[in-house]
């Protein structure tokens, strides 16, 4: 177990909302990757699995003022209060059919083990997991064009994101045939949608690591949040917030713009209580 | 209901040798009923451990014959036809191509097996379709390149390398699943590390050799 501590990882991802156009190619990848079944219409959101979601955000604003915003959500890969592990969705699935993977900070979905209660879909505040209301249906000889590596789900099930883990096997396994299994390059393991985002508005790495991108840009607080100790991996950089950060879920989804009125949609706030924290980051704990 | 009153006040106060009668004919009753048991359970007993596993799985043959032993004589280890590629992917039964290797010209050996091989498979071009003991249910992921570095092939296949012919292959009817992976007996209870391929054989290894059983992700997909 110690051993296992010392190089664990924690995947993250930081997603530049100035960068991201919203053309739903992150959206696109992820489904065709990750054997997603797609309804009649999708665009009933009722019915529709979208483990990556592009929402709208706008400003309010009347014209010309008006700004828009796209935000891509995927599963928030939440680390539960304190960073300890117990993930909203987690800490109440009755099945154990979703845990936390220490070694990589991924919050995983076994499909076999659900018997589909619903009640992590409850828990989760970020809308990141579907219910399977129907068995998928592909239109005939699209079975043929299915990824082996991620198995399909029946109906009855919860799935969501699992920032593609089965990339992360297979970089794993190639680090092992090259005889250094510790050893796995930033570039070996990159999800769908990183890959796919034309703008490279999605960077995502080893949030431990200082040598990753995503590090350099989160630069993780390691103390806790001194206003609210259930806050832990704060950014230090004043332009990226995360989604209901003070929750204390601790999500490994950090988003970065430099509006203020984008970072302000990150929560949500009381007359005045924006100003006073506004400019609040991680930066001023060191101890 | 008084009656029943009756019954139960005279019972225990009726003259002894009325009570010795009665308890009699109950014997008797239970006599019948034990053996009834004891019948009904060995039938049951029977039907279940012979009869159901005939029923569970059905039996399919392999397309030829093929001769394990035979092969790591002429070819080399376990490796020489399963190995792992350099991405760290495994190449699992072998394609015809690397039959071919060996097999290309003429004929290598004079037995039945390799006149199939040669007629159905080699002059149409056609692969093998093998059936596989060891394949995993599809949620499950297993790397290779993990666990061939240290741990034996045996471990989990056993001596099949040292078979001369191929076994019939059961398949679970309900799950569709090999026999192997709930193992040879109906009863789960396992003599070797390699008569069984379920998930907590998995983990009691991991458990053994790592300390921890892993997390779901590890091994599910």
């Amino acid at each position: 177990m110690k051993q296992e501590h010392n190089k664990a990882h924690k995947f993250g991802m930081v997603i530049d909302l100035d960068k991201c156009t919203g053309c739903g190619s992150c959206m696109v990848s992820c489904m065709s990757e990750n054997n997603v079944p797609f309804k009649d219409d999708e665009s009933d959101k009722k019915k529709s699995i979208t483990w990556m979601r592009v929402y709208k955000l706008t400003n309010g604003k009347s014209f010309p003022d008006t700004e828009i915003v796209y935000m891509p959500r995927p599963c928030q890969h939440c680390g539960g209060k304190g960073d300890h592990g117990h993930s909203p969705c987690v800490s109440v699935c009755p099945a154990t059919a979703t845990d936390y993977g220490y070694d990589t900070g991924i919050v995983s979905q076994i499909y076999t083990r659900c018997f589909g209660c619903r009640y992590c879909m409850g828990a989760c505040p970020y809308h990141a997991r579907y219910f399977n209301w129907w068995d998928p249906k592909w239109p005939e000889g699209m079975e043929k064009y299915l990824s082996p590596d991620v198995s399909p789900r029946m109906r009855g099930i919860v799935e969501k994101c699992s920032f593609c883990y089965h990339r992360y096997q297979a970089a794993r396994d190639q680090a092992y045939a090259e005889g250094d299994k510790d050893n796995i390059p930033e570039e070996n393991y990159q999800t769908a949608c990183t890959t796919a985002c034309p703008a490279g508005a999605i960077v995502f790495g080893d949030l431990n690591n200082p040598e990753h991108k995503v590090h350099q840009i989160v630069k993780p607080d390691p103390h806790p949040d001194p206003r609210n100790k259930h806050v832990v991996g704060k950014s230090r950089n004043p332009k990226v917030f995360r989604l209901l950060e003070r929750l204390g879920t601790n999500t490994k989804v950090y988003y970065l713009s430099d509006r203020e009125w984008v970072r302000k949609q990150g929560d949500n706030y009381l007359e005045g209580e924006w100003d006073k924290i506004k400019n609040h980051h991680g930066d001023t704990s060191h101890g | 209901m008084s009656e029943i009153e009756n019954k139960a006040e005279n019972g225990s106060t009726e003259s002894a040798g009325e009570c010795t009668s009665g308890d009699t004919k109950d014997d008797k009753g239970l006599g019948l009923g034990v053996i009834f048991f004891i019948v009904a359970f060995v039938v049951c007993f029977l039907s279940g451990t012979l009869l159901f596993p005939k029923l569970l799985y059905s039996k399919k043959e392999q397309p030829f014959n093929f001769d394990h032993e035979l092969h790591v004589s002429e070819a080399g280890d376990c490796d020489a036809c399963h190995s792992v590629r350099e991405d760290g992917s495994f190449t699992g039964i072998p394609k015809l191509a690397v039959c071919l290797d060996c097999h290309a010209e003429d004929p290598l050996g004079e037995t039945e097996d390799e006149v199939v091989f040669v007629e159905e498979y080699v002059n149409k071009e056609k692969e093998v379709p093998w059936l596989v003991y060891a394949r995993q249910p599809d949620c499950v992921f297993f790397s290779h390149a993990a666990h061939t570095t240290n741990t034996d092939c045996k471990v989990c296949h056993g001596p099949i390398g040292e078979s001369n012919s191929s076994r019939v292959y059961e398949e679970n009817r309900l799950t569709g699943y090999s026999r192997d992976i709930w193992g040879k007996n109906i009863f789960g209870i396992k003599k070797h590390s390699w008569d069984r391929m379920k998930m907590d054989d998995c983990a009691e290894c991991h458990k053994k050799e790592t300390g921890h059983q892993g997390y779901c992700f590890q091994c599910h997909k």
